[in-house]
């Protein structure tokens, strides 16, 4: 297994039932499959959630990973798509003190805003591809951002 | 009907046809023996230990097909129990073991013989559940055992706690199974399928590579059909033997890491690898990227993530083997068995060159022969169950199978300690045949408590102790790859084996020759009653031919030729 490690997002769609999360990260744990981010939430007016798994591994282990997932009882679907929309948040706090305007500009950039405005720091919110997520986090730097906190990616194919 | 969650355990089992349980009581599970005390719809055998009625179970399920049940108890009753269900896992043996639990009030507190079991057996089971309303109890027992046979079959946990078993609830078994996120594929492609036939009509060395899956979907007819219709050559793994008869000219032996010249470099050689229920396991294919290197691989198994797993399959076929090899004999006639002619002489030759075989010895008696002499003595009329190590190697090379669920082992896991529990349940399901087990000195006294319980319930298993007094697996890999530093495998600090099975109530024998060894077993099959027949056999045999860990298949150490004297 010598090629690349590849980014892929995987989609899982599970019952809603008690310890299903722990089957799947007990899959990716016991066989040594990477995690970057999950997300997970129920859908609504049903009895399903959904998983959005974001790993890395070689066409074989993906392969592999999306059938192992499939091979578990609660899950109903899995999807390994290329073609999907994908979607990040991130929440950053900065001190009041940095430049407000200039930080809501770039978040602007980002499809994003000040969410909240405190009395020793403001909060800002971007939402975007994980990748452009990433390019934000970088060019926040200057403006001393205190905490940071991204949610992990969620995705639909097209 | 409404009655109690143990009630509803014992109502459940009779409705799935359960004649046996395998269990051991305790605290939490005590409102389900009591239930137990009461009914009379199947016999419960009370193991020694918790591992032992899994394992016992394990035996009954391959032996039958049907279904094993075990019961056992929370926190160390469960935790013991794992390695069995652990073994049945990767063996893909159907099981369904019902612990109990603490008390719903208690779960979460470290309460007294508490576990978080299902946590622990989720990475070991097909699927497990922790029960907290008796009124899910039918539902979720009936998923449980159609969960464990169908599909690729595999053992299913059901964790009670104690009062949802003392919890009165309604009743009712007959009742549909919804299970919208299971449903395991049967039938194979069709286009599949043709494509399949039409690669092995055009091969030139194709080769059938039969796995443990032959024996799960009881495909051996079908199987066997194909075999004979095609006049392809077939290779068994471990678990699959038995699948072809030790007589039958299309049958070149076991390969992998103790498999024999022939097999190995059949699949060496072969254009085409036609796998049938078999995983490509390590211990199968030696050093991967040498493993048929010229050939493409058709793959049937029942289980997606079997399939390019390992090995790339080139026509992957996803479905239950009984099925597809049924449909696949339907094309049969585009196969002409007599193009492969000069491929079966090929086989053969490498057969001729280094037959699977062994040296006589006139000091002492060599393990092989005695494998070989039960089955010459006993044959088809006796099921094998053997433990782990050396013994076991020897039993699959030299014992004359000659049907399927004629061999049972611990093959995926490799567990120590499986063989006599596993005899066990292997006579509980099948009295009128001899149950033997070939077990070793290292791996006997891993469940040696047996004894008792084989005693008790009259379940009289033959055990064949090849005392070689050492650990002789480990020992043999010392020998070849340690420069013979052999720590902590010289067991010749032993208990009396006679004596050890008469303290139970057993009989022994500690038998040195050929003579002694045939009066042993004799009289051991006559009384039909639990026996250690010890035989004191040759200390630093090895198990060959064999491929060392990660080597390629062919590359293999063979027997030594005998120095003419």
């Amino acid at each position: 297994m010598n090629d690349s490690n590849e980014r892929r997002v995987i989609s899982v769609i599970v019952v809603n039932e008690a310890s299903v999360l722990s089957r799947i990260t007990n899959l990716f744990s016991g066989r040594g499959y990477n995690i970057t981010s999950l997300t997970v939430a129920p859908i609504p007016e049903s009895k399903y959630s959904r998983l959005t798994i974001v790993t890395k591994g070689s066409v074989r282990v993906i392969e592999q990973i999306t059938k192992q997932l499939h091979k578990l009882i609660p899950v109903l679907r899995v999807y390994e798509h290329a073609d999907i929309v994908e979607k990040e948040m991130a929440l950053v706090k900065f001190p009041i003190s940095e430049n407000i305007t200039d930080i809501d500009t770039l978040c602007q950039a980002y499809n994003g805003k000040i969410v909240n405005v405190g009395e020793n720091v403001v909060i800002a919110m971007v939402a975007d591809e994980s990748k452009r997520v990433e390019n934000f986090l970088t060019a926040i730097k200057r403006f001393n951002p205190k905490e940071i906190v991204r949610s992990g990616a969620v995705a639909l194919e097209r | 009907m409404q009655i109690s969650g143990a009630q509803m355990v014992i109502e459940a089992f009779i409705a799935e046809g359960v004649d046996t349980v395998f269990g051991y009581p305790g605290g939490a599970i005590m409102n389900v023996y009591d239930e137990i005390y009461k009914q009379d719809g199947f016999v419960h055998i009370l193991n020694r230990h918790e591992q032992a009625s899994v394992h016992a179970a394990e035996g009954y399920a391959k032996a039958s097909g049907k279904v094993g049940v075990a019961m056992i108890t929370s926190g160390p009753g469960f935790t013991n129990a794992v390695t069995g269900l652990a073994d049945a896992y990767m063996d893909s043996i159907p099981l369904v073991v019902v612990s109990g639990q603490v008390p719903m009030s208690l779960i979460g507190t470290d309460g007294f013989q508490e576990i978080d079991a299902i946590g622990i057996s989720r990475p070991c089971t097909k699927h497990n559940y922790l029960v907290t309303d008796a009124a899910d109890l039918p539902r979720v027992l009936k998923e449980a055992f159609y969960i464990a046979r169908s599909g690729r079959p595999g053992p299913v946990h059901v964790d009670i706690p104690k009062d949802v078993t003392a919890q009165i609830a309604e009743f009712n078994y007959d009742i549909a199974l919804e299970l919208e996120t299971y449903k395991p594929h049967t039938k194979g492609n069709p286009r599949q399928i043709k494509k399949a036939i039409e690669a092995i009509a055009n091969a030139k060395r194709p080769l059938f590579y039969l796995g443990g899956g032959v024996i799960n979907s009881n495909a051996a007819a079908e199987v066997r059909e194909f075999v004979h219709t095609t006049g392809i050559p077939a290779v068994e793994t471990f678990m699959a033997r038995g699948t072809l008869s030790h007589d039958d000219d299309l049958l070149v032996g076991m390969l992998g890491m103790h498999g024999s010249y022939a097999a190995n470099m059949a699949m060496s050689e072969t254009d085409l690898v036609i796998g049938l229920g078999a995983r490509f396991d390590d211990r199968v294919t030696g050093k991967l990227s040498e493993f048929a290197k010229n050939a493409d691989v058709i793959h049937v198994d029942i289980d997606p993530a079997s399939i390019s797993k390992l090995v790339n399959a080139d026509y992957p076929i996803v479905g239950d083997l009984k099925s597809v090899v049924h449909d696949m004999l339907v094309h049969v006639d585009k196969i002409e068995s007599d193009n492969y002619e000069s491929w079966r002489e090929t086989i053969s030759n490498f057969a001729e060159l280094h037959p699977l075989t062994f040296h006589e010895d006139s000091q002492r008696l060599k393990p092989q022969w005695v494998i070989q002499r039960v089955g010459e003595l006993l044959g088809e009329s006796a099921n094998i169950s053997t433990d782990v190590g050396q013994h076991q190697m020897w039993a699959a090379q030299f014992y004359p199978f000659s049907h399927p669920r004629q061999f049972i082992s611990s093959g995926g896991l490799g567990t120590m300690g499986f063989g006599f529990p596993a005899a066990i349940g292997v006579k509980a399901a099948m009295p009128e045949k001899t149950s033997i087990n070939f077990t070793g000195d290292g791996s006997i006294l891993m469940n040696v408590q047996e004894l008792m319980t084989a005693v008790e319930k009259k379940i009289p298993v033959i055990n064949i102790i090849l005392n070689n007094n050492f650990l002789g697996m480990v020992r043999q890999w010392q020998t070849l790859f340690y420069d013979k530093r052999h720590s902590e495998t010289d067991l010749s600090v032993q208990p009396d084996f006679v004596k050890l099975s008469e303290a139970f109530g057993g009989i022994g024998y500690r038998v040195k020759t050929k003579e002694e060894f045939d009066a042993a077993l004799k009289d051991a099959v006559e009384k039909n009653v639990v026996a250690f027949i010890e035989v004191i056999v040759e200390r630093f045999e090895n198990v060959m031919p064999m491929v060392p860990a990660g080597g390629s298949l062919f590359n293999m150490m063979l027997l030594e030729k005998k120095e003419s004297k």
